[in-house]
């Protein structure tokens, strides 16, 4: 049950029963829809950015427990960030997720999000991990198409 | 190796009856002795694939270790006699399915490919703008988009028999739904998402009586049920190799003679010609015609044995059998708080699709996983069914004659452990 744990950390199971910034976001320039065909995980990303900066953002969607929990906190940990902010916690959640590391890259805090560590030793729910962020970066990028994890 | 009518201990499962000896089944199939996570593996998976007895692969061993050759073309005896087990696999089948001749099997990849030969061999010189193709809402992708792509093709239509709540395939909707354009009646003879066993004699006695023909996909049907296509009296019927507990790779494509006889290749290549200049070729005749290329020998003659260790088991003690486990997990599922069964058709094969309240299958699948408990979480590879019951996602458990209802337990304290974490 060890590992178990080790991947639905408590906070990560608040997260998916109560997610923050669940919610439609008035005013919104930036929206993008993410998808994972393997465990039909769904997310619409809601963005309002202004001069470069994340000052509101909200999610819709269904999901497993660390997809949601990863979107949840996801949302909490950019709002206020600049695109390249985002973009570099992105980067650094990739590698933690997927156990990369990249002894080179600008260190960068992950703060709470290092609650995921454990998601490395499942590697078939990295995808449920990541899917949030590479709706962020579609939403960022104004690519305006749907992002799969396929 | 199980021998058919074998000793039968009574040895008594609480009273119940018929004496299966599972224990000793089990101990035909190496994998199960497994352990996943230091527990013991508990496979429920078996609608993804089955998993293959000692028989099966010594006999794949045999071939390949002691008799390897191409088939058909060969001068020398190793040749022979791998084209003789080949060709024994086809008499094999055509046997276990009851079909009138061999030349009316043709080796493909898996029922997927199989019902591509249809669409695209058969659909492309029958079915043209206007026509309709008919299917139900609980069919496979495999049974879905190879139409789709040929009304794309064609300017066909596809129409869509619908089902009730219990994952039923309405009959009545069905009639309606064949009209004078329909021109093939494509369905699933067990659904492999909600365990539906369709009413395929009626679904073929309907469409036949208007000159319409049937294709079957078996895929879920063969390792539970005696299938008897003479009896259904379809047109196609497809199944794969894998999930009947033998290889990968190699599935069946039962078609009527007079159909495949008038149907063009699907393929072209070496063994489906007879003659080839650069004026004309001359194809093959069935079933070469359809295998173009050097088959899968191996998988073949593997699929042979597996054939050959399901009639020693019986398959009418099977599907007894499978139908108390099916009992048994129904009750046990039900059971429990929060848990919700999508498919419950009076007739059913030994599937249990199910949702627990507040918790995904993706993480149902984990948290059972971590009990060595095997089963498949996501959509099945039918997202329309998943659409009908406005679910994401299901968990399943897909039982096999060598599963035990102490399994079934051990997926029910899983559960509970599921609902413990996440509700």
């Amino acid at each position: 049950m060890s590992d178990l744990r080790e991947l639905y950390q408590q906070l990560i199971l608040d997260h998916s029963k109560k997610p923050r910034n669940f919610r439609t976001l008035e005013g919104a320039n930036r929206t993008a829809e993410g998808h994972n065909p393997l465990c039909g995980d769904e997310i619409t990303l809601y963005l309002q950015v202004e001069d470069d900066v994340i000052r509101g953002i909200g999610f819709q969607g269904s999901g497993c427990a660390i997809s949601r929990a990863s979107a949840s906190m996801m949302t909490d940990s950019v709002k206020g960030k600049t695109r390249a902010e985002a973009q570099r916690l992105f980067e650094r959640f990739h590698d933690l997720v997927t156990g990369e590391t990249d002894e080179g890259g600008d260190p960068v805090d992950l703060g709470k999000l290092a609650v995921f560590s454990g998601v490395k030793e499942f590697p078939v729910r990295v995808k449920c991990a990541i899917l949030s962020w590479h709706t962020l970066r579609a939403a960022l990028e104004g690519k305006g198409e749907t992002v799969s994890t396929e | 190796m199980i021998r058919a009518g074998g000793a039968m201990t009574a040895r008594s499962r609480g009273g119940r009856s018929p004496a299966f000896e599972v224990e000793r089944i089990r101990q035909d199939f190496p994998v199960l002795g497994e352990k996943i996570r230091g527990k013991p593996l508990v496979y429920l998976d078996n609608a993804a694939t089955s998993q293959k007895p000692h028989v099966v692969i010594d006999t794949i061993r045999q071939f390949l270790s002691t008799y390897n050759s191409n088939v058909h073309r060969g001068v020398h005896q190793l040749s022979e006699r791998a084209t003789e087990a080949y060709e024994q696999a086809r008499t094999r089948v055509q046997g276990f399915i009851n079909a009138a001749e061999s030349r009316e099997i043709i080796f493909v990849r898996g029922t997927t490919e199989a019902i591509n030969l249809v669409a695209q061999s058969y659909g492309r010189t029958h079915i043209g703008t206007g026509d309709e193709i008919v299917i139900s809402a609980m069919e496979h992708h495999s049974n879905i988009v190879p139409w789709q792509i040929l009304c794309e093709q064609t300017g066909a239509v596809l129409r869509v028999v619908p089902i009730n709540d219990d994952g039923e395939m309405l009959l009545d909707e069905y009639v309606t739904l064949l009209t004078p354009r329909t021109r093939l009646v494509a369905v699933a003879h067990v659904s492999n998402a909600l365990g539906t066993i369709n009413p395929v004699r009626e679904v073929i006695r309907l469409a036949r009586r208007q000159g319409v023909p049937v294709l079957v996909d078996g895929a879920q049907a063969v390792p539970h049920l005696k299938v008897d296509v003479r009896e259904l009296d379809c047109d196609f019927y497809a199944f794969s190799g894998h999930k009947v507990f033998g290889p990968t790779g190699i599935g069946v494509l039962y078609g009527r003679a007079r159909l495949l006889e008038a149907m063009p290749p699907y393929q072209g290549g070496g063994d489906m010609i007879k003659s080839v200049t650069f004026a004309k070729t001359v194809y093959n005749d069935l079933p070469f015609k359809f295998e173009a290329g050097t088959p899968h020998i191996g998988g073949v003659i593997g699929l042979g044995a597996a054939l050959d260790y399901l009639d020693g088991v019986g398959l009418d003690r099977v599907t007894a059998y499978e139908d108390e486990l099916l009992v048994h997990a129904t009750e046990a599922l039900s059971a429990i708080p929060g848990v919700r069964i999508i498919g419950t058709a009076k007739e059913k094969a030994s599937v249990v699709s199910f949702v627990v309240d507040g918790v995904h299958a993706h993480d149902i699948g984990t948290v059972l996983d971590h009990e060595g408990i095997a089963i498949r979480a996501g959509h099945h590879c039918a997202m329309p069914v998943m659409q009908r019951f406005g679910v994401p996602a299901t968990a399943r458990a897909s039982l096999a004659f060598y599963n035990t209802r102490e399994e079934v337990d051990a997926l029910v304290r899983g559960i509970h452990k599921v609902i413990e974490m996440f509700v």
